[in-house]
């Protein structure tokens, strides 16, 4: 039996209908949009102002703080403004807005595809790229990359874990990424193998995938270090704890770091977005991105340049069907429905769902019945019933004694609720304002 | 809720097997009841929508009526109907908020205001539909009169598991509500864990009795399946609201009403005990809940960390 | 039979002796001297423990006040909810002269109606303004207005909120309002605040009805009374007593130096400021009057 996380979980149905078709790059638009804060941490700083010419890969803004990513123009052309976009949220962050003039790459860009696979750099001047490059996580979180691979003091990593779980529903990106750049991919894990000073990688992915097991299980055979290993279905997989627990048996304890453990955990697009920069000298400027749904005429995954808008996207899937209630940035469970199809394309944007009407009406909330599904989908262990009641009430000692903050936000709960409460909307509340009261704390 | 109520089903069917027509007419008094008043306080009282179409009124109606015996005069459960959903689900304030499992406060307050009528067993109608004493009430005395001497008046495990025996209305198949309890485990609406604990507990339990004297006590098997044991352990207990929603609450919760099944059986006044097991067990329901919590992640570490 | 009794008398007495005992020792060993003028002026208090006056509680209140009493000074320790009655009434149990503030109520700065402001969305979230405010897109287009899920409604314990239908904005009923607070908190976006009444029998009060500090075309694309920082009423009233300021693209009118005179409202090219009395309109512009917005008069 094939390994996977012990506790909650659901099985959602995939609905991968966009898996079999390849990748393929989507048109450069007239205008790109690249705002400043794609990632977790401080927005970066701005260093083109209005009027300059930009070539694709250039640097344009810079990070700004030790948790923060450098931002690279996608597109050559010149810059039009630097100005409000709003984010997937729906808040106004600050964007570089660039309008495009042919497709010229900066110095030292390698856009070839030959293979390059001999690793002449040592950890240091590896991480010193990953910075470089702006390489964030692209399963979603965005958490800049190098910071991963800044060990503490007195913690030690054996174990690299990939993330090629992709358990969101819908979302293919992942996989045909490690169909079509499997090499690539490879030569990128090997690549953060050195970096984080380990012997031994280990991808993980679903079952769901065979042909993408089968294939990188052949091509992993040249590589001593790296392992696949195959996991059974269960939703959220892909979270970096639970892939740990079903990939190498350990448990990160509430509030620690994969390192904790020895490990750390990077999504196959990051892996092959770092052998783009590492290898080929190119930062972190497009991306995979599965654009869906189930009435979509054309189910896609294209390459996408960042800051493209999401509407262009649609487009090129053959527009945006008539039914449709909402249209979701990432995938059903963690995504979020967006009111503005302007916003562009980021370094987090696995996919752009089109739900029909029927499918993304929230359930009439009803009493809670004391079921205990909630209870029994958590994969953290906690009690999401009680969480919502003390969010509604606004006892947030009691939430964070519940260990409310221990919540990744993974959806389960509200998908299990048979009286369809928005559990995980309030324990969100909890988490913000118990996260808001520590700070009041320890700014005393 | 409905699923629960199609589980019911085979359960229903026996009863009226068993019981004649008559005990349809106590089935639909007791629903029916049930149902109304749950409509006339939402609709009167607390002049809000009314929601038994959700079903969950005629689970409690149905799970009355199974619980009391075939002649009972019609108006004594209409009135249990009322007291169940007035007193033991609609005062808490409805749905998900009653902390005891309001058919049996229902059948708790039916056995306490009408002890005669309550406990004027028939035997099915396959037999002579006569007056007749329940396995349980056959072994009360047990102790002092010696097993071997009411041996010959007990029913065989067959009848026992098929229904073929004294009792309440839905209680005396065992093999009809088996199937509807699969039907709920295979549906995901209850945990396996409470019935399997709960009978498992209460054999264990009859088990140590019957171990050191075999003579004075009845076997586990004919505990399980004697009196209310399978219909609380597959319906009763397992109802959400006034269970634990932890899983190991929920192991807690079983074992204990199974052992407090019994104690009453084997030393209570009542010859059955679920009943009144399952409601003190109910009332221990948010104490199970503050201090026997779920498994976290990584809570080896946790404990480290104390 | 009679031991039974005995035994049931001696024993039931017995405890019923002990336990007597481990109260009077109880009661003795941590008995607390309180004064008795704080149960007295607590009385006099509304006790509905709004918190409005600063203090924990009405009972933190009667304690200021009698610490303050001793002090011969009341000054700082007012009750919103009781008003002057309350206070003259403690101030006469004590001998001294009444603490006075002047009347607030709380003033809504949004006038983001459904009109105004268009909903960029259908948000079917819970009803809770504070769910609502973790995403951007619920409500109007302007991520600084009104969610209309009605969190300041329910966080007044006085009746003195409802939410207007046609609008989408909560009204403030200032008869009821007792300016305790509880919307300023519950609001997500911190639309509520707690200004002076105003004067005269229709109490004149004049605000910036924004809180949008987007830049003035953006503002004004998403809502078309935003006020645009354009900075006319900041001019207009440098000439008369300079209540108003301008921060982060939003201009505020400090209600401690305003004097209701009413002169900025015209000078808004958004109508962005609110006034509870007629303005007319400038002079040299249409004889249109100015909207106003509100005439609170419920």
């Amino acid at each position: 039996m094939s390994k996977t996380f012990p506790m909650g979980g659901i099985h959602p149905p995939d609905t991968k209908i966009s898996a079999a078709a390849p990748i393929t790059p989507l048109a450069i638009p007239a205008e790109v949009v690249i705002p400043l804060g794609q990632h977790i941490g401080a927005p970066a700083e701005a260093i083109v102002k209005a009027g300059d010419k930009v070539k694709a890969g250039q640097l344009i803004a810079e990070t700004a703080g030790f948790i923060s990513a450098n931002i690279h123009s996608s597109v050559s052309g010149t810059v039009k403004k630097i100005d409000d976009v709003a984010d997937p949220c729906g808040y106004s962050k600050k964007a570089v807005y660039i309008t495009v003039e042919g497709d010229e790459w900066a110095e030292g860009i390698d856009r070839s595809s030959t293979l390059k696979k001999e690793i002449t750099l040592d950890r240091e001047a590896i991480v010193e790229k990953i910075k470089a490059g702006g390489i964030v996580g692209m399963g979603g979180a965005s958490f800049p990359t190098n910071v991963k691979y800044m060990i503490p003091e007195g913690k030690t990593a054996d174990t690299l874990v990939i993330n090629g779980v992709e358990c969101e529903p819908y979302l293919t990106a992942d996989h045909r990424l490690m169909l079509e750049y499997a090499d690539e991919m490879l030569v990128g894990v090997e690549i953060l193998r050195v970096a984080l000073g380990v012997e031994k990688a280990v991808i993980g992915i679903e079952e769901n995938k065979p042909d993408a097991i089968k294939l990188l299980t052949e091509k992993s055979a040249e590589y001593a270090g790296i392992t696949v290993e195959s996991l059974h279905m269960q939703y959220p997989q892909g979270a970096e704890k639970q892939l740990i627990k079903a990939c190498t048996g350990r448990e990160v304890p509430s509030g620690k770091l994969p390192i904790e453990v020895g490990c750390a955990v990077n999504n196959v697009g990051t892996a092959y977005a770092v052998y783009q920069m590492v290898q080929k000298n190119q930062p972190l400027v497009e991306r995979v991105v599965t654009v869906t749904g189930k009435q979509v005429s054309k189910p896609s995954n294209f390459l996408v340049r960042i800051g493209t808008s999401y509407a262009a996207c649609i487009e090129a899937a053959g527009g945006l069907p008539e039914d449709t209630g909402k249209v979701i940035s990432g995938g059903p469970m963690m995504g979020m429905a967006v009111a503005d199809l302007s916003i562009p394309v980021a370094k987090g944007t696995s996919g752009i769902l089109m739900l029909p009407k029927a499918e993304s009406v929230r359930p009439e909330v009803e009493h809670c019945i004391r079921c205990g599904a909630c209870v029994s989908v958590c994969p953290m262990g906690l009690e999401p019933y009680l969480l919502e009641k003390f969010a509604r009430a606004d006892k947030w000692d009691q939430a964070e004694q519940r260990a409310a903050t221990d919540c990744m936000e993974c959806g389960c709960c509200s998908y299990a609720c048979p009286s369809g409460r928005p559990l995980l909307d309030y324990i969100r509340i909890a988490k913000g304002e118990i996260n808001n009261r520590r700070r009041a704390r320890a700014s005393q | 809720m409905w699923a629960v109520s199609i589980a019911l089903i085979p359960a229903f069917v026996a009863s009226v097997t068993f019981f004649g027509p008559r005990a349809l007419a106590v089935l639909a008094v007791g629903v029916l009841s049930c149902v109304l008043t749950e409509a006339f306080i939402q609709a009167f009282m607390l002049k809000k929508p009314v929601s038994v179409s959700d079903g969950s009124a005629v689970v409690t109606g149905l799970l009355l009526a199974f619980n009391i015996p075939v002649s009972i005069p019609l108006w004594m459960v209409a009135v249990g109907g009322f007291v169940a959903i007035g007193i033991g689900k609609m005062a808490f304030g409805g749905i998900g908020n009653n902390p005891f499992n309001p058919a049996l406060v229902g059948r708790a307050f039916m056995t306490t205001s009408f002890a005669a009528p309550m406990t004027n067993w028939r035997l099915p109608l396959v037999f002579d539909g006569s007056t007749g004493a329940t396995p349980l009430g056959i072994i009360e005395n047990a102790a002092s009169t010696g097993m071997s001497a009411i041996q010959s008046e007990l029913p065989g495990y067959f009848d026992m598991f098929i229904g073929n025996i004294g009792g309440s209305l839905g209680e005396t198949s065992a093999l009809a509500i088996l199937l509807g309890g699969i039907f709920l485990i295979a549906r995901g609406l209850i945990d396996w864990r409470t019935p399997v604990f709960f009978l498992g507990s209460l054999a264990a339990f009859t088990g140590i009795f019957w171990g050191i004297a075999p003579e004075s006590y009845a076997d586990p098997l004919f505990h399980v399946l004697a009196g209310g044991a399978m219909l609380g352990a597959w319906f009763m207990a397992t109802d959400m609201t006034t269970s634990p929603m932890s899983r190991n609450g929920r192991i807690v919760f079983a074992v204990g009403a199974g052992l407090l099944t019994g104690v009453i059986r084997l030393f209570g006044a009542f010859p059955g005990g679920v009943s009144y097991a399952i409601l003190i067990m109910n009332a221990l329901v948010p104490a199970i809940d503050s201090h026997i919590r779920p498994k976290r992640f990584a809570q080896g570490a946790l404990h480290e960390k104390a | 039979m009679d031991s039974t009794m005995m035994y049931s008398l001696l024993t039931l007495g017995g405890v019923a002796g002990g336990f007597a005992m481990i109260l009077y020792i109880v009661a003795r060993r941590f008995h607390v001297e309180e004064d008795p003028r704080v149960a007295e002026v607590e009385a006099m208090l509304p006790g509905i423990n709004c918190g409005a006056c600063g203090f924990p509680g009405c009972s933190g209140l009667a304690e200021a006040l009698v610490a303050g009493a001793e002090k011969k000074d009341l000054s700082g320790m007012y009750c919103p909810p009781g008003g002057s009655d309350t206070m003259s009434a403690v101030a006469e149990y004590f001998g001294l002269a009444a603490p006075t503030s002047a009347p607030t109520v709380a003033v809504l700065r949004c006038n983001g109606s459904f009109d105004n402001s268009p909903r960029r969305a259908e948000y079917d979230g819970p009803s809770s303004c504070a769910v609502a405010h973790k995403l951007g897109t619920a409500g109007s287009a302007c991520t600084y207005s009104c969610l209309s899920e009605g969190d300041c409604v329910a966080a007044c314990n006085f009746e003195a909120l409802y939410m207007d239908p046609t609008t989408g904005l909560p009204v403030v009923i200032d008869e009821n309002c007792t300016s305790c607070g509880a919307c300023v908190t519950a609001c997500p976006r911190d639309l509520f605040e707690i200004r002076l009444l105003g004067k005269g029998k229709k109490p004149r009060r004049v605000w910036i009805a924004c809180r949008n500090r987007d830049r003035g075309a953006v503002a004004r694309k998403n809502c078309s009374v935003a006020c645009i920082a354009c900075g006319k009423c900041v001019r207009t009233c440098d000439t008369i007593v300079k209540a108003i300021s301008m921060k982060d693209n939003l201009a505020y009118i400090d209600p401690d130096i305003c004097i209701a005179c009413g002169k900025c409202v015209p000078e808004c090219p958004t109508g962005a400021i609110l006034a509870t009395f007629p303005v007319k309109a400038k002079q040299e512009d249409s004889q249109e009057p100015v909207s106003t917005g509100t005439e609170n008069t419920h």
